[in-house]
């Protein structure tokens, strides 16, 4: 089997009591890159929050599965390990705890008890690619994403995900604040990664983005659901169109969750 | 409960004492008079605090001999951890219990004159120096009982004196070990630093006994004269059951610089006070200070930076961690005086709170008697955020680690200041071990 599937049934959840997703059915397979399109408000971070077991959503209903592994059972750290990872819209920043120390307890616990990766790896590992990434050095010792520009957290964000090699990767809005060089940077660290054993959910309301990461699969969210699903050329129509003609076509009137039509 | 405040020495015992030691008279004298004001003065009365039932001033034992350490490899494995073992040209004083029991001194202090020696031989051959600036512009005699009880017991501590226009370039370091459960210890550190010099002075209170019952009276004395420089780093990790009185204060003359960062790491009830007098116009003081609290602990942590001349500076930024039942309280005061024109003071104080028991409690205080300065603080208590928690454990890290990771990040900045390698690991090490 190349690669491995992340399967999402008729999931449902809230936030503080207040019901946000109503039932998103999905399935993102190792070698298959997929984006999720949709305005603001309509529920595209709470779905990758729930599946990465975020503190604050609470999943009511449906299940996730990663293979045959109920992730929902999991702790957050158990899921990484198990090869899931979300780059956040907005990461945490961390006073005193410097980025590579950060990376190298990450990549450890990953490895396992004994199987630590020696220092000099690590340093050579990292620098590879914080060069690729055309990250300063410097970045490394810095405390961890405390004072990064928005676009260095993203750029950063990525270089977690190679270092990490995750086998589902969901990027939720990795896109937004990155001028046009960074984003080619961005898109680069992912169409790197891209390969059978490596399955992408991206998530974004651009279709700048996806010039220059082709999607196999494209989804629309509204309502907190999937309302419509295609290939790339979705993307493109919607880049055209706006998201209006999906909501006259489904006849809906505020996308937003909570507005049922 | 009342506590018997009848003092365990009289007057015959501590002029013995002093003769004992061939002490100059000057110095028999101020103890005889600081034993009397002992007797008199109160308590003091650490704000936030109620220290009249610790006890302070009920104890059996004043000296405890030991042998001396003939070399390092004698020493216990916990100072053995915070020396460089391997050196060759160190100025490393260390104490066991009372008595001084090694002392190396590198060629450059020599060649520059400058003074590192115990309190009992200072005293002798250094008497008219000491004089000069014992308990007189730093701490005084007659602040308070414990001030009192100090001068009138001092049973060990060092003098460092750097005369003027050196520059020392290695820090110096000293180490007080506990190895005697009977100790109770009068301990005094006086560094004077001459015009236009600098030196950087890093000291361990390092106890080897898992508890004891003793009273522990610490006084440092800084004096920072016109346009020097000091770096002074200090980790106490004293036993559970040792009750600490500790007060270390800086006086910065014209231009001068006084750096603290502090690793107060004792696990036995603790009163800690760290000042420092900004004196002279331009002078500058800068503390930083990490605390880790556990098990029933009750602790006050004031520190204070007074703004005389000037164009003062003076910054305190403060991390503490409180865990299972522990108390602390976190007093920051950035005093201006009238006249202090053009001065700045600025305080930080974060408590992080590990346990539901733990209590902690930050005050800052701003005294401003100046109009034209700038002043700004800033506190917190709070716990461990579930979000940094949550990003950490997003890249596989598990929980216990992660909070780990947090908890060192958060004390991170005061352990990066210190100045000695070794020490900066012996803190990380305490640190891992406290907050388990
Ligand atoms: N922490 C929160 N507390 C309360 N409501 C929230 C919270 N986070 C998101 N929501 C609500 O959930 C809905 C979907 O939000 P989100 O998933 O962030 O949308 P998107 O990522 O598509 O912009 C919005 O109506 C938003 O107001
Ligand atoms: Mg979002």
């Amino acid at each position: 089997m190349a690669g491995s599937t992340l399967t999402i049934k008729e999931l449902h959840v809230e936030i503080d009591g207040k019901e946000i997703l109503k039932g998103v059915n999905l399935e993102v397979k190792g070698g298959e890159i997929h984006a999720i399109m949709g305005p603001n408000g309509t529920g595209k971070s709470t779905l990758s929050s729930a599946i990465m077991g975020h503190p604050k959503y609470e999943v009511t209903s449906g299940s996730i599965a990663l293979d045959e592994q109920d992730v929902l059972e999991m702790e957050v750290d158990e899921r990484a390990r198990a090869g899931l990872f979300l780059a956040m819209q907005y990461p945490s920043e961390i006073n005193g705890v410097t980025n590579a120390d950060f990376l190298r307890s990450a990549l450890n616990a990953k490895l396992g008890e004994g199987n630590e990766i020696s220092l000099m790896k690590f340093i050579r590992t990292m620098d590879k690619q914080m060069d690729f990434l055309e990250m300063d050095q410097d970045m490394a010792q810095r405390y961890l994403n405390e004072g990064f520009s928005g676009g260095e957290k993203k750029r950063n964000e990525i270089l977690q995900l190679m270092m990490l090699q995750p086998k589902i990767a969901i990027l939720d809005e990795i896109d937004s604040g990155l001028d046009i060089d960074a984003l080619k940077v961005v898109s680069k660290g992912i169409n790197e990664m891209r390969g059978e054993e490596f399955g992408c959910l991206i998530i974004t309301h651009y279709q700048r983005l996806l010039d220059y990461i082709t999607p196999d699969f494209v989804h629309v969210m509204m309502q907190g659901r999937i309302v419509k699903s295609g290939g790339p050329e979705l993307a493109q129509r919607l880049e055209a169109e706006g998201y209006d003609w999906i909501k006259q076509e489904l006849g809906i009137e505020d996308e937003t969750v909570g507005q049922e039509a | 409960m009342t506590i018997d405040t009848k003092l365990p020495f009289d007057q015959e015992y501590v002029v013995n004492f002093s003769k004992e030691n061939s002490e100059p008279a000057w110095l028999s004298e101020l103890r005889i008079n600081a034993l009397a004001s002992a007797e008199q003065l109160p308590l003091p009365k650490p704000d936030k605090t109620k220290i009249n039932k610790w006890n302070f001033t009920q104890f059996d034992s004043h000296v405890v001999k030991s042998e001396i350490y003939q070399s390092l490899s004698e020493l216990p494995e916990q100072a053995k951890a915070l020396v460089d073992m391997d050196a060759t040209n160190q100025s490393l004083y260390i104490q066991r219990n009372t008595t001084p029991a090694f002392l190396t001194i590198s060629e450059e202090l020599k060649a520059n004159g400058v003074i590192f020696t115990d309190i009992f031989t200072a005293a002798r051959e250094h008497g008219d120096l000491l004089q000069k600036y014992f308990m007189k512009n730093g701490v005084k005699v007659d602040e308070h009982k414990l001030t009192a009880l100090h001068a009138a017991l001092m049973n060990g501590g060092i003098f460092l004196y750097v005369p003027k226009n050196v520059e020392v370039k290695e820090p110096i370091q000293a180490i007080f070990v506990h190895d005697d459960a009977s100790l109770n210890l009068f301990n005094h550190v006086i560094v004077v630093v001459e015009d236009n010099s600098k030196v950087t002075y890093v000291e361990n209170y390092v106890s080897t006994v898992d508890s004891a019952n003793g009273i522990f009276n610490i006084v440092t004395e800084v004096i920072a004269n016109p346009n020097s420089k000091v770096q002074y780093g200090a980790v106490d990790t004293l036993a559970k059951g040792i009750t600490t009185y500790v007060n270390r204060r800086g006086v910065a003359n014209k231009d001068a610089r006084i750096e603290w960062a502090l690793g107060l790491m004792n696990d036995g009830n603790t009163i800690s006070e760290n000042t420092t007098n900004l004196m002279g116009d331009g002078s500058f003081g800068d503390t930083k200070t990490v605390v880790v609290g556990r098990g029933e602990q009750v602790q006050n942590f004031t520190t204070s930076v007074v703004h005389f001349g000037k164009h003062s500076e003076g910054y305190i930024l403060k991390h503490g961690v409180m865990k299972d039942s522990a108390t602390s309280i976190f007093n920051g005061i950035g005093k201006i005086e009238h006249g202090a024109s053009k001065s700045n003071a600025e305080q930080e104080s974060r408590v992080l709170m590990l346990s539901e028991k733990a209590r902690g409690d930050a005050n800052p205080i701003l005294l401003i008697d100046e109009d034209d300065v700038t002043a700004g603080h800033a506190a917190s208590v709070g716990r461990v955020d579930p979000l940094q928690l949550y990003y950490l454990m997003s890249r596989g890290i598990p929980k216990t680690e992660a909070e780990r990771l947090v908890i060192h990040g958060f004390l991170a900045p005061v352990v990066q200041a210190l100045p000695i390698e070794g020490v900066k690991k012996q803190l990380t090490a305490v640190i891992e071990r406290k907050v388990k």
